[in-house]
Parts: C-alpha cells; sequence; structure tokens
C-alpha cells in the first residue's frame, strides 16, 4: 500500500448511539476436540473498521464466520445490532441480510455473469424489484471499478477483479456490516491493492468492517482498532499507532517482528 | 447462461491438431478391424457351394427388419435412460438431504439397485410385473418391452444417482457457504447455484452410462422381446439355421451397435478432457 493519511474518527468501542453495532462476549467454539476460540470478547461500533491479526490457525476466520451464523459457536454470546446469534431460534435471514462476508476464495458462482452475480441474490431470495437491483448492480460494478465487465464470467475475470465482484455482491444486500476473511491473501501484490483500495473506500464511507487480513500495512492504515489473536484468544489490542508502535506482550512484538 | 453450447459443438471443430490425427487413426483402426471380419466372414461364405442365396442378398432381405430391430434396442434404451434419469435425479438429491428420514431410504435404495445385476433384475421386471394394468375398469396393456424398460431404469435410476451425488460433492464447499452467507436457503443454493455447475461434470459419466445401457439392451432377448438380437435370432433360422449365415448375421449387428456406440464413447472422452482442462 501506498502511504495515504485518511482523516480517521476517534475510534471508540461505544458509537453515537452508546451501544455497540457488534457485541462478542466470552465466545467459545471448538471442533470436536480442537478448542478454536477460547473466550473472545471484542465489540465494533457503528461505522468502525477493525483489524484481525495472527498467526494461521489461531481462529481468525472462524470467528468472522460466528458473527453471520455460518459456524455455530458453543458458548457466549454474538450480538449484532441487537440480534442475538447464539440463539435457537435465531432469524438467519435477518442477521444476513445486515452481515456481508467476503471469502479468500472469492466464491463466486461461475455460471453466471458479475452482473448476475451481484443480483442473484437480492433479486431470488429477498424479492426485489429486478430493474431497480440491475441498476444498483451497474452502479456497485462502478463504485468497484469494475464498469465494463458486466458480462464477464467469474473465470474470465483476474483474481482481484473477482474479489472486486465478490465485494460488489455482498454489498448488493445492502448490509450494514462488512466482513473480510483474508480477502487478498490469494492474490498477488498487484492486484491486492485493487482490493484493499476497494475496502479503503467503504471504511472510509462509513462502512463498519471486520477485516481478518495479514496485511499489516492496510491494517495501520484503515483499521481504528487492531486486533492480535493466538490459539483462540485475544492477546492483545490497540489502536493501530500504539499497536504497531509499542506492543506489550511479548507474543505480539514476535509476530510483528516476523511479519513487519 | 450455462454455455452448453461449447459442450455439444462436435469434437472436430475444436480438438486440437494432434489430438484430431490420434482421433482418426484410432477410428481407422477400429472400423478396419470390423471391416475385416465381416468381409472374411462373407467371403467365406460365399466360398461355400450350395444352392442357397449368397450372404450379401441374404443380408440385404433381412436388413430392414434387423435395423428394425436395432431401432426397438434404441428405444428401449432412451426411455430407460429417460425414466432412469427422472428418477434417478431426485434420489441423488434425496441422498444428501440433512434429514436422515430422507437420505438413509435414498442410499439404501440407490445401493441396492446399483449393486444388483442387471439381468436378475430384467427378469424380475418382466416375470413378475403383471401383462396389463386395471385401472377404473379400463385394461392398460403393459408389454413385455415396457417391462424390460423399468428394467433397464432401475440400475439405470442408481447409477445416475451416484452420478449427481458425486457431481454435487465435487462443487467446492465455499459455493455453499457464500450462498449461505447470501440468504440462500438449501433449496434454492442447491437448484439454482450447485446443480446448474454439475451439468458440465455430470454430462460425461451420464453418455457413458447411455452407452451401456444401450449395449446391454440386448439382454432384453432373453426374456422375449421382439429387439435386434431376437430378430437376428428369427432370420438364421428362418434362412433354415445355415451355419455359414451365423457370422455376417450377428456381425451385422455387432456393427450397428458400435457405429451408434463409438461416436458416443468419443463425445465423452473429449467432453471429459475438455472439462478436465477448464476446472
Amino acid at each position: 500500500m501506498t502511504e495515504i493519511v485518511l482523516p480517521k474518527p476517534e475510534p471508540s468501542a461505544a458509537g453515537p448511539s452508546g451501544r455497540p453495532l457488534i457485541s462478542l462476549r466470552d465466545v467459545h467454539k471448538s471442533f470436536g476436540s480442537v478448542q478454536v476460540i477460547n473466550g473472545v470478547s471484542l465489540d465494533v461500533a457503528r461505522g468502525q473498521t477493525i483489524c484481525i491479526i495472527g498467526p494461521s490457525g489461531s481462529g481468525k476466520s472462524t470467528l468472522i464466520r460466528c458473527i453471520n451464523a455460518l459456524v455455530p459457536i458453543n458458548s457466549g454470546s454474538i450480538k449484532v445490532d441487537g440480534i442475538e446469534v447464539n440463539d435457537p431460534k435465531l432469524d438467519k435471514l435477518a442477521l444476513r441480510r445486515k452481515v456481508g462476508i467476503v471469502f479468500q476464495q472469492y466464491n463466486l458462482f461461475p455460471h453466471k455473469t458479475a452482473l448476475q452475480n451481484i443480483m442473484m441474490a437480492p433479486v431470488t431470495v429477498l424479492k426485489q424489484d429486478k430493474v431497480e437491483v440491475e441498476a444498483r448492480a451497474h452502479a456497485l460494478l462502478k463504485k468497484v471499478r469494475l464498469s465494463g465487465k458486466e458480462q464477464a464470467y467469474p473465470g474470465e475475470l483476474s483474481g482481484g477483479q473477482q474479489q472486486r465482484v465478490a465485494i460488489a455482491r455482498a454489498l448488493a444486500m445492502r448490509p450494514d456490516i462488512m466482513l473480510f476473511d483474508e480477502v487478498t491473501a490469494a492474490l498477488d501484490p498487484e492486484t491486492k491493492k485493487e482490493v484493499l483500495y476497494t475496502i479503503q473506500d467503504l471504511a472510509k464511507e462509513g462502512m463498519t468492517c471486520i477485516v481478518v487480513t495479514h496485511e499489516m500495512g492496510f491494517a495501520r492504515e484503515v483499521a481504528d482498532h487492531v486486533y492480535f489473536t493466538e490459539g483462540g484468544v485475544i492477546v492483545e489490542h490497540a489502536p493501530p499507532a500504539e499497536f504497531f508502535g509499542k506492543a506489550k506482550d511479548p507474543r505480539t512484538r514476535e509476530f510483528l517482528s516476523q511479519v513487519l | 447462461m450455462l454455455r452448453l453450447r461449447d459442450a455439444f459443438s462436435l469434437p472436430l471443430v475444436s480438438a486440437s491438431e494432434g489430438a484430431l490425427r490420434n482421433w482418426r487413426r484410432t477410428e481407422r483402426a477400429g472400423l478396419a478391424v470390423l471391416l475385416v471380419i465381416f468381409v472374411c466372414s462373407s467371403a467365406y461364405a460365399a466360398t461355400v457351394v450350395s444352392g442357397h442365396d449368397p450372404i450379401p442378398v441374404v443380408l440385404w432381405r433381412w436388413a430392414p427388419l434387423l435395423l428394425w430391430g436395432f431401432l426397438f434396442n434404441l428405444i428401449i434404451s432412451a426411455l430407460s435412460m429417460a425414466v432412469g434419469t427422472a428418477a434417478g435425479l431426485p434420489l441423488g438429491i434425496m441422498q444428501m438431504s440433512p434429514n436422515p428420514l430422507v437420505s438413509r431410504p435414498a442410499r439404501l435404495v440407490t445401493q441396492f439397485f446399483r449393486n444388483a445385476p442387471w439381468l436378475v433384475l430384467l427378469f424380475i421386471c418382466v416375470l413378475l410385473l403383471p401383462f396389463e394394468f386395471r385401472v377404473f375398469g379400463l385394461r392398460i396393456p403393459f408389454p413385455d418391452w415396457a417391462k424390460a424398460v423399468i428394467g433397464f431404469a432401475l440400475p439405470a435410476m442408481a447409477n445416475v444417482a451416484e452420478i449427481v451425488r458425486g457431481a454435487v460433492q465435487s462443487v467446492p464447499s465455499g459455493q455453499w457457504e457464500s450462498a449461505e452467507s447470501l440468504c440462500f436457503s438449501r433449496r434454492q443454493t442447491m437448484m439454482q447455484i450447485i446443480l446448474p455447475q454439475c451439468v458440465k461434470r455430470m454430462l460425461p459419466p451420464w453418455m457413458n452410462l447411455y452407452s451401456l445401457i444401450t449395449m446391454s439392451s440386448v439382454n432384453a432377448s432373453v426374456v422375449g422381446v421382439n429387439e435386434m438380437l431376437t430378430i437376428t435370432t428369427q432370420v438364421h433360422a428362418a434362412e433354415g439355421s445355415r451355419p455359414e449365415l451365423l457370422a455376417p448375421l450377428y456381425s451385422f449387428a455387432l456393427v450397428c451397435f458400435f457405429i451408434y456406440s463409438y461416436p458416443i464413447g468419443r463425445w465423452t472422452e473429449y467432453l471429459e478432457r475438455k472439462y478436465q482442462v477448464k476446472e
């Protein structure tokens, strides 16, 4: 990432309403006998962007999948805009309309064009008006700088382009929150930039973002708050200047010394 | 769009030069062998001095009837495949249901018919099914060939179910995950996202199965259905069961099946290669 100085809102755990948009309390998750998340608590205010970093296998991807109930948790509480995720009577549809997610492997639908990929869920699931959704899809493709690629199939697009279509596809559901799961991990440095700029734009516009990433430059620049996880727990968290400047925990310092 | 048009383009059009030469060589070799068998047997028979008609004349005389029988094989196999596919698709999907009350019986039925000898299933269908149904006093005849269709459709169904299951499971789990995150229900995901991607993957094994069913449709002669093999035997008897007619008559049947099945096999191979590269 090139150095871009952005005006950032003052990070605070609570938004203007006083209640965080996302609130995790003592979340536990295990796969069989393997404890993946071991008591994680964190708050994200509306409009905030947080980055979660940490070594592979530290439960980062699982953690954000728990937020939109793709992975059920064993104990603890996850509240998204007042909806309790750890509830057997959870209305998954209502939750997932609020929370968009973008994956490392793009996961676009290969038999649909870029435009169809974006339009599919609003039209077939939410039964929204096709003409209106199409106009929105065109606008979203323009927003992710892919105007002219409407009719391209995922196989005809580069990794970075596919990832930006995936971002547009998630945005088409008009979510309040966007989750990014190592979205640039499979991309080369050149195409990474396009995707990171797109996320940066979103954060600037006030979208609430949770970004699991290995891009330290991005975390330093865009995040309001950085979390370092290892072994299923949050080892340390701080605003980026403090986090990257004077990390307190030796494990954080060791991790940062390896990746910076 | 599925862009299936690609899948139906002829191998000759888009195969590379090398593959094309290879294809033609194999094809010529195969056809040459058959031709040699055919000509040799005919020549041998022609040398037999007798008061009977020469072999080509006999073949020419009976060819329309024999081909009519062959058409019957094609109809039986096509109907079996149609019924088998119509039943196998839902069966394959049911096997993957999260509800064990649906998936367990579906798996049992699939495994049962997949591991049963085709000829035994055929016997059971032809010998145990009634020759007519009575619906509201109406008599609906149920001829042997229709029973044979059911007999072939049962293993076809089980094999199609397995083809569907294999294809669905070969779709990366990320497709399910992203569909779920976009609020698609399981049913919507299956119908609109997973199955359309499976058509390409299912086509080669499905065509292979069709080819196998076509070839085994001659089994129906064992239970007296008037298909090509039955007619060939009857023609031989009608010509006085002359031994020199055996080879040409049965070779004629062989050649008919070969000419029909060989292009299907080549096309299947071509599709397999093509999709292997793309995915």
